[in-house]
Formats: structure tokens, sequence, C-alpha cells
């Protein structure tokens, strides 16, 4: 048994009481095995992995049970012998490859100071390990490479160069904390590979600790559920997933966009008190639902012909050039009145650029886009052409900044609403505020509070009610869940799901997580480097994938079948 | 297409060549307009006949810009004109002051510059603890004193009360060509020693302040979580590892501060009678002696220009993301 | 600490404001004045006239407690009116460059940026001078005060527009904003109800760090003679008038001059920091 922790316990003391991140906790693992510890936010995972390394950010505090590595008690340790453990016995694979490194050292002065601190290896055989180890972990012309600087690598690089940096030790038990989420899907799944391929030939016991079920599916051998700073279920993974026990362990996995089959609806995770139920509004007479049920003048409701756009910017402080990035290449597709049209892609495919030139946030370079008829690019002169505009709104990927902080929730949803020729009493406003909360299952009591009063998956809500304010026949969803929880990203795809039936609405759905499009597009345009390089009805794209890239993505996603 | 080192710098010199050009501008202007220069210069007694001939001799008739080129000219000439008060060349009256301020701001910059940083690691790494609290609360205290109130307590503490100190002037000097030095004579230094404390407590606090905050934000980084993992000793993350990225940004804006000093020195001189530059400019404020002023705004100008490039090759050459381009 | 900062700062500030009526004595009407109450000792009943002063009398017979109370009076008029007019004028130099953008932007900024390369010192005593050789030497003691406010409020305006600029800049990035576009809400409106409370915090927080740097300036330039003037007196003009007398015993007619700017300036700068600390653990948990 190479670590066995029991009855963990660590609290966090604050002005307001303690906060218990994990709470009798016990798992255990072996030589060889990867064990993953999955939960959402706040479950307590990553706490778990840095008070094994001793790492526990302040004022956070271990109160109770014990963490035996190899044969000896680690909470027991002085700060010196705990020292002495990082890096030898112990090694950990932080997030965030980006800012893991010194950013003005060389690799190879990192990697050297690492050698030679956990070996008495001479600096010239230091030198060579350090090469070694960049083989290891994939990176081609080594012997060039560990000359440069952590900026001229890629982020997945750089993660590759996080893990050779740990193996730089031979450390017996290593920590992945979210190593690959910070990352594209097609370098995920070759780190994660490596970290399970390094696993099992070295002999090392793993811990991933993630939030996505996918990469628990394919990376590890045993799984723990967390919820709350409690171990809800402990099992071998493939049981595990195809038999949960517990309840939560169930509501998690049913909440997870399976990559094989397209399913109705998202059962509910009860354990998140995230929405209110509906009180029962008539869509069809109410005034949110009166303008939206006009059919449109044309089938093709929104078409999009040659658009192309350039952006220009500098490179760096020396350059008075500018570089130009080719972000949109000469892309051309329609969206059909009522359908769910999706934009895949992974960063840099230019599928956000693509959502802000229809919304006319960027201007293109070239090409053209026709709404319901109307040239968006040319053609708003009048007030009726301004109306129509108005039909496209746009729900944003980032919770935290989509609101401004500085509105309460009311006057957030109220300024579409007098914006768009409102004309009724002060009460009668309210109503109607109060009504398109209940709409997007929030209580009438949040209107007069903040932004920052709310979660991440209210906080979207609210943006659709902003959305929804303005009359929309069509909804511009840009990465909506991306950085929600999986459970209330299930809670907001039903939503978005029952308002599309309910209202109406044609949505342009883009994200790079290929399961949730799955489960929510009619038809699915993949799209790299600007340019758009298969479309087709959505179960094609995962049964009979053309393009090449298609099927690479295809192979990569990472896979979770239920 | 990466443009190099040296046309960045080309660059950087042509923008200070624009900031100086402007800085000219507003001297000349000042030459000219405020206050009539040949009513300056001439006594009671004076006809008209006699101000139009000194107004053509002067070239006060010619275009503007005539006078404007004819100014800068002369100024790289080192003819920057006749003091009003003192009758002398402006040249002659600037070389004989500058060494008092350049010794006095160069040894305040040092003591800001080591003590201030010191301080600044000390309280990054070590935020708890009674040293630490005081040294917060002096630096606090630091800052809400006006430069000239600390000079004056100084003065009495050490020079009246203590009678450690001289209360004023240079001491001794010795001359080395046209450079009078003060720090070759024990009361040279003797006398340094309070103005450069003086002048430097502003400075050492703001360095202070800012090293600490940027350390201990480094302190909290993940490249740094990162490197404790691996198990490296504190002494080399602190000293390695977190003052290497804290000293980038500081050295930016601890250049820029430094350049100041040379200003404030203004009041620093004031106080102790310090025969330099400063003095000199507040005398010449109090007597609206133009040539000196605009002479002094532009030395200024000149040595902050300069030490600003001096700072952005620094950064440069630090900071390997700028000067290589980042990956795809 | 900081409730005692904001306690010192305000009773300070109301003395101030309340000077000529509860002064025990009006030291700058000449009329009252009496030489033989000169270098009288803090609370000690003078030799001559037996009259009392709490913290002594200067060489003209002036109340020192009185003079401070209307010092402190001009330190702080100088003071608010220089980073009043700071404000206003960064304040729009910066939402103007954030959102205007391309040359309007680099102008701003290129002038900000020239502006910088001076300390704010300098730049004050360069308008004096210039005031001083404009004005005709009858007004120049009246105008005086205006010249200061001018200078110093002139000297400061490039770090409320960079910080504006700055975060507006950064709002303008923000989501809402996008969302506010295809509302419909036109660019004026963006930028007064969207952008500018989000900016307000930042701008507080300059406000009160510029206030103590304002007083300690405006002091300074006192003390150094190019700021209030004799007839109107701030505490760094006290200042510069007791340094005459230090060294020959009468260290009251300069150290109560002192202390009161002391604490000013170190219960202003407290409650910046407080401020500073309240407004930053702002809105957004996660």
């Amino acid at each position: 048994m190479l670590l066995a922790i029991e009855n963990l316990t660590i609290r966090y003391p604050s002005r307001f009481g303690d906060f218990t991140a994990v709470d009798d906790a016990s798992l255990h693992l072996d030589r060889g095995e990867v064990l993953g510890i999955v939960g959402e936010s706040g479950a307590g995972k990553s706490t778990i992995g840095n008070a094994i390394m001793g790492l526990l950010q302040a004022p956070g505090k271990m109160v109770g049970g014990s963490i035996i590595f190899d044969g000896q008690r680690l909470d027991l340790l002085s700060k010196k012998e705990l020292i002495s453990l990082r890096g030898k016995k112990v090694g950990m694979i932080f997030q965030d490859p980006m800012t893991s490194l010194n950013p003005l050292e060389t690799i190879e002065a990192q990697l050297l100071e690492t050698v030679l601190l956990h070996s008495d290896l001479s600096k010239a055989d230091a030198k060579l390990r350090a090469l070694e180890l960049l083989s290891e972990v994939g990176i081609s012309a080594p012997a060039e490479r560990i000359k440069q600087f952590p900026h001229e690598f890629s982020g997945g690089m750089r993660q590759r160069v996080v893990i050779a940096l740990v193996l730089a030790g031979n450390p017996d038990l290593i920590i992945a904390d979210e190593p690959t989420t910070a990352l594209d899907v097609s370098i995920q799944a070759t780190i994660l590979k490596l970290i399970r391929t390094l696993c099992h030939h070295k002999n090392v016991g793993v811990i991933l600790v993630t939030h996505d079920m996918a990469v628990i599916a394919e990376t590890t051998d045993r799984v723990a559920v967390m919820h709350r700073g409690k171990i809800v279920e402990t099992d071998n993974t493939k049981s595990l997933i195809a038999s949960p026990k517990h309840a939560y362990t169930k509501a998690l996995i049913s909440a997870v966009p399976p990559s094989n089959r397209r399913i109705d609806r998202f059962t509910h995770v009860d354990f998140a008190k995230d929405r209110h139920d509906r009180k029962s509004i008539d869509l069809k007479s109410h005034w949110v639902g009166k303008e939206v049920y006009e059919p449109a003048a044309e089938k093709e409701l929104l078409k999009v012909q040659n658009l192309t756009k350039v952006f220009n910017a500098r490179s760096s402080i020396f350059s008075p050039k500018r570089e130009s990035t080719l972000a949109v290449d000469n892309v051309t597709f329609s969206i059909l009145d009522g359908e769910t049209y999706g934009i895949v892609g992974e960063s840099g495919s230019g599928k956000s650029t693509i959502a802000r030139l229809i919304s006319g946030i960027h201007k293109p370079t070239d090409g053209s886009v026709l709404f319901d008829g109307l040239d968006l690019l040319n053609g708003i002169k009048s007030v009726q052409d301004k109306k129509k505009k108005r039909k496209i709104q746009m729900i944003f990927q980032d919770p935290y900044s989509s609101l401004n902080g500085r509105m309460r929730v009311e006057q957030i949803i109220s300024e579409p609403l007098l914006l768009g020729g409102f004309e009724g009493s002060k009460a009668e406003l309210q109503q109607l505020v109060y009504d398109l909360l209940f709409l997007v299952e929030l209580e009438s009591g949040a209107a007069s509070k903040y932004p920052h009063a709310f979660s991440g998956g209210q906080r979207q809500r609210i943006s659709i009610a902003r959305a929804l304010a303005s009359r929309p026949k069509f909804l511009i969803c840009d990465e909506p869940t991306s950085a929600l929880d999986v459970s209330i990203q299930a809670q907001i795809l039903n939503l978005l799901r029952d308002l599309q039936q309910r209202l109406n609405l044609t949505y342009l759905f883009i994200s790079h997580d290929l399961p949730v499009m799955r489960q929510v597009c009619d038809r699915i345009a993949v799209m790299k480097n600007g340019s758009l390089v298969e479309e087709c009805p959505a179960e094609e794209i995962f049964t009979s994938p053309q393009h090449s890239y298609t099927k690479d993505l295809i192979r990569l996603m990472p896979k979770f079948e239920r | 297409m990466e443009l190099s080192l040296f046309q960045y710098l080309i660059r950087r010199a042509l923008q200070s060549g624009v900031v100086l050009l402007v800085t000219g501008l507003i001297a000349f202007s000042m030459f000219r307009f405020v206050g009539d220069p040949v009513e300056n210069m001439m006594g009671q007694e004076r006809t008209d006949a006699d101000i139009e001939l000194l107004r053509e001799k002067l070239g006060l008739n010619d275009p503007f810009f005539i006078q404007y080129w004819n100014f800068l000219a002369d100024a790289a000439q080192g003819d920057l004109g006749i003091s009003f008060r003192q009758g002398r060349p402006v040249v002659e009256v600037l070389i004989e002051r500058l060494p008092a301020t350049i010794e006095l701001a160069s040894v305040s910059a040092f003591l800001a510059i080591i003590v201030g940083i010191t301080l600044g690691v000390y309280v990054a790494i070590k935020p708890f603890g009674w040293i630490t609290n005081t040294v917060l609360t002096v630096s606090l205290i630091g800052v809400s004193l006006p430069t000239f109130l600390i000079g004056i307590m100084l003065i009495y503490l050490f020079a009246v009360e203590l009678s450690w100190l001289p209360s004023f002037g240079r001491g001794e000097t010795v001359q080395i060509g046209w450079w009078s030095t003060g720090l070759l004579t024990v009361s040279g230094i003797k006398a340094i020693i309070l103005p450069a404390v003086t002048l430097g407590l502003y400075q050492m606090t703001m360095i202070m302040r800012l090293v600490r905050s940027e350390m201990s934000e480094v302190l909290n980084s993940d490249f740094i979580r990162f490197a404790r993992s691996r198990g490296l000793p504190e002494q080399k993350i602190n000293f390695r590892h977190a003052l290497k990225n804290t000293l980038v940004p500081v050295i930016t804006v601890t250049g820029l501060q430094l350049g100041s000093i040379i200003a404030f020195a203004i009041i620093t001189e004031t106080v102790f009678q310090w025969p330099g530059l400063g003095l000199l400019f507040i005398d010449s404020v109090q007597f609206v002696d133009i040539p000196i002023m605009a002479s002094y705004l532009m030395f200024i100008s000149l040595m902050f220009v300069s030490i600003n490039l001096i700072v952005d090759i620094l950064y440069v050459m630090i900071d390997p993301r700028l000067r290589i381009g980042e990956a795809s | 600490m900081a409730i005692g900062s904001f306690v010192i700062a305000s009773s300070l500030i109301l003395f101030a404001i309340a000077a000529p009526f509860i002064s025990p004595y009006t030291p700058y009407d000449p009329a009252t004045l009496n030489l033989m109450n000169g270098f009288s000792a803090p609370l000690a009943p003078n030799a001559f006239t037996g009259d009392v002063f709490i913290f002594g009398s200067d060489d003209q017979g002036r109340d020192i407690l009185s003079t401070i109370l209307f010092g402190m009076r001009i330190s702080l008029f100088v003071g608010f009116s220089a980073v009043f007019l700071a404000m206003i004028l960064g304040v729009a130099l910066g939402l103007v460059a954030a959102m205007a953008g391309g040359v309007i932007d680099a102008i701003i900024m290129r002038v900000a940026d020239i502006q910088l390369s001076f300390p704010s010192i300098l730049i004050a005593m360069l308008i004096y001078g210039i005031a001083k050789g404009i004005t005709p030497p009858e007004m120049r003691n009246e105008v005086a005060i205006w010249v200061l406010i001018l200078s110093i409020g002139l000297s400061d305006w490039v770090q409320f527009a960079r910080v504006v600029r700055g975060s507006a800049m950064v709002e303008l990035q923000k989501e809402y904003v996008e969302a506010a576009k295809l509302i419909g809400v036109n660019r004026v409106a963006i930028a007064f109800r969207h952008i500018f409370p989000n900016v307000v915090p930042s701008v507080l927080v300059i406000a009160t760090i510029s206030l103590a740097l304002a007083i300690i300036s405006e002091a300074t330039l006192s003390f150094l003679g190019v700021g209030a003037p004799p007839t109107q007196p701030s505490l760094g003009t006290l200042i510069r008038i007791g340094q005459g007398f230090l060294f020959s015993g009468e260290w009251w007619i300069i150290f109560f001059p002192s202390l009161a700017l002391l604490l000013l300036a170190l219960s202003v700068n407290l409650l910046g920091d407080w401020l500073r600390n309240t407004l930053n653990p702002n809105v957004g948990i996660k």
C-alpha cells in the first residue's frame, strides 16, 4: 500500500465560522495504479492533494485523521522533513501550465536545479539526464528546445515540461491536479495518455484530480467521488460508471453528456439547489412570447456568405509593423428557422470570432451576413431595421463578466425592456421582470439583488432572462456552459431546450465540447484555423465523420458512454 | 517580423528626442514670453531707442521659429544665455552647481535602493513579527511626512541637540578638474549624511512598499508553489526565484522614481542650504530669473529622458519575454 | 485603526472649517495684534500683557493655535480643490481616451507620458514661476492660492487619467458591454451607465492617495516660498516662518504646525489605506 488516508478532516477557519473543506475522507492507493478523485467545484478534491504535499493554502489546517505514505505518517513530519520528501518521493502536477514555470529561466536551468537537488550526479551527467527526461515526455529536438524559455513553448508542451520536472526526482507518488483542464481536447488526450503510460511503466502511484467524468473514464483504474468534502463512493472505474450506488454518484453520472448517443433530457442533480420551480405562464399570450411567434420570412433565418476576418496586432513591442491573423477564412453557412446549429472547434479556430461578427461587435473584412433578409453589415438604417437587429441576442461564456456588477438584476433586465419600447406603468414593468425571472427558474426576490449574490449557474440564467427581454428570434450561445459544473450545465441545457420549444427560438450553439453538442444540436459545423472544414447533421459527425480533422477530434474526444 | 534590439533602441531614442524638443519649446517660450527679457535686463534708465537696439541685437524681432532654432542651436553648443540675476553665463553657473546635486542624488539613491530592497524583501518573507510591524509603521509615517519636515527634524536632532553633524553646507570640498567633490574629506562626508537620508527617505519608503507588494504577489504565484512542491529549499525559492521575478517590475518603477530624486533635491537643498542646482532653481523662481529656470528645466528633461532610456534597456535585457516573441 | 483615523481626519476638517468661529484669537486682523505678545511660551501667561496662548505665540504676537486653525483651512482648501481639479480633468480625459481609442487615445497618453517625465513638484513650481512672471506685483499675493491650486491640480491629473483609462479599457472588454450593445444601448449611455460606475472605486482610491499627496505638496511648496503667501499662510508657510526661530529657542512656533501637518497627512493616508482594503475584495465570490 503506497498511500493510505484515513478519516482526513481539513478546516478553514474564517470570520464567518469554520468551513470544512474535507470531511472524514478515506482512500488508499497502490503502486502502478491511477486513482481518480472526481467532484464538482468546491468538493474538496484539490485540498486532499495539497494536504498530502503539505501545501495547504493558509489558513487551512488538518484537524483530524492520518496520511500514511510508504509506512510514514506524513502529517506528523516537521517542515524540514516534508521538504526533503517533496519532489523526491511525492510530486505534483499543477493545473495551469502557463503559470507553472519560472518565466525568467531557461528550461535547462530549471531542470538542472531539480535534478541536482534530488541526485548525486555531476553537472555534466545532470545535463544528460535532463535531455533524457525531455525525450521521455515526448518533446522533440530536446537538445535545442532545452535552451529555450517557457514562453517559447505552447500550453501542451509546457505541461510536458512540468511532467518532466516532476519525474526528475523519481517520485513514488504523483498527484495530478486537473492537469489537462486548461488544454485543448486533442492535447488533453496525449497528456493523459502520457500520464497513464508513465504510471504503469515506472510503477508509481498517481492520483488524478478532475471534475471531468470523461477523463476519469479514460484514464483511471479506480475512482473516488467527492461531494461537499465527503467521499461518497469509491470503486473500480468501470463498475462505478456502469452501476453507481450512491445517490449523488448516480445524479452526477446522469448529468454528464454521453459521447455515444443523444438523450432527450438530462435528469436533474437534486443536490444543487440552484433552481426555483417555474410558475406556469402562457407564453403565447404573454408579452415575452408575442413577438417571437412571428415566423421568419425566409426558411433560412441566418445566411453567412464568404465571411472573412483579419486581425491586425503587434506581435511584440519591437515591431512597429502589424502582424495580421486570419481569424475567419471565407466561411459560408446557413441556419434554418427553429433549428440548433452548432459550431465546434478548438481554441483559435475562429468560432467565437464568428459569433462576434454576426452580433456586430467585430466588423468583417469581407463577406456578408443576412438575417431574415436584412443585410446586417450595411442595411441597418430604419427603426424597423434596428428592431429586427435586436432579434439577435447572445449568451456568453463567462458568467462573471457578462453581468454589470454595479447594477441590480431588476435594472439589468429592465434595460432591454425599456429600449424595446415597453410602454406601461412601473408596476407592469416590474411584473414583467418577475415573469422573466420565473421563466428562467429564478424567484422574484432575485430582482433586488446584485450579481455577486448569485452562483455561476444562476448568473447564466439572469443572462438568459436579459436576452429574452429583447424578445429575440435568434440566440447565439457562445460556450454558455463551459465555465459551469456538470450538474449545473445539465440544468442550463435543459432550460435552453425548454425555452427553444416554448418560444420557437433558433440557436447558434458554439462550443469545444463535442459530447455536449451531440445532445443539443441538429446540425454541426467543424472549424479549424478559421476555415469551416465539415458540416452535416449532428449524429453523422459522430457516426461517420468525413474530414480528417473531424475524425481526429472524434477519436481524441474523451469517451463517456452510457 | 521581429526587429532587433538595436532598432528598438533607435525608436526609443527618437521618442526621447521628441520629448526633449517639446521641453525645449516650453523652455524657449518661457524665455521669450514670460516677462519681457529686455525689461529684465536693462536698468531703470533707458530710452526707447536703447530698447529697440537691444531687441534687434537679441534677434527678438525675428519670426518665432527662427528664434526657436537659434535657441536650440545655441543650447546645443552650450550657450544658454545669461542669468538675469547673476549676470554670468548660465552654463557657467550650472556647471558650478552640478557636482553638489549629483553627489547628493547619487548617495541618496544608493541608500534608498539598498535599504529599500532589503527591507522590502524582509517584510515580504516574514509578514508577521515585531520588526515587520515597526518597519511598516515607520514607512507609513515616512509617507505622511513631507521631506522638508524630516530634514528639519533631523537637523534639530543631530545638529542642534547632539551636535554630531553639521546643519548646513557641504563641508570641505576637493577640486578635481571642473568637478568639486565633498566625498574625499571627513567634513564633506559628515555634511552629506543628513541631506542624503532626508532626500532618500521618501524613495526608500516607496521602494520598500513596492518590493513588498510585488514580492508577496510573486510568492503566492503558481510557479513558486510548483517549485515548493519539487522540494526546493525556502532560501532558494525566496532569493533565486522570487526575488528575480520581483525585481523586473521594481526596476522600471524605481528607475523613474530615482529620476525624480534630482528634482526633489530642490527641497532638501533648501532645508540644508546645500549649494546645488535645486537651491539655484528655487532662487531663480523667486527672482524670476528666466534663463536659469528654463535651462534647469531642460537639464532635468535630459536627465529624465536618459534615465528612462537606460531603464527601458535594462528591462528588455532582463525579461526574456520581451526579447523573444511568444510561441503560438 | 480605521475608525480612529476617520475620527481624527473628520475632526480636523471640522475644526478647520469652523476656524473663524472657534479660534480664540483673530491672528490676521492687524488691529487685534499686540507686538508685546510676541514669543509667548505655550500655556504661560505673557510677561507683559498676561494673555495666555495655548500653543504659544509667534514673533508678531499671533496665537499659534489660531494660526494653525486658519492654516489648516488653507491647507485643506487647497488640497481638496487641487484634487478635485485633477480628478475632473483626469477622469474626463481617461474616459475619452478609453472610449475613443485610436489617435485621440494615443495623443492623450503621449501627453500624459511626457508630463510624467517630470516630477509634479517641478511642474507646480514652473507654473508658479510663469504665473509670477505674468502677474503684476500688486496682485501676486491674491492670486497665489489659485495659482497653487492650479499648479498642484495640473500636475496631478495624469494618475487619474491613467487609472480611469486602464479600468475603463478592462471594463470595455467585458461581456456585459457586448450585451449592452446588442440590446441597443448607445455609446454615451454605455459610458455613463455601465462603464463609469465600475470605474468609480479605483478613482476613489486614487483620490484619497492624491489628497494626502496634495496636502504634502502644498505644504512643501509653501515651505519653499512658492506657495501660500504669508498673508494667507497654510501650515507649510507657518513651518517656514517657524524654522527661523527653531534654533533661538522658540520651538513652539514650528513644532505645533508640524504636528498638525503630520496628523492631517497621516489620518488621510490611513483613511486611504482602509478605503483601498475595503474596496478591493470586491464583488465576485467563486
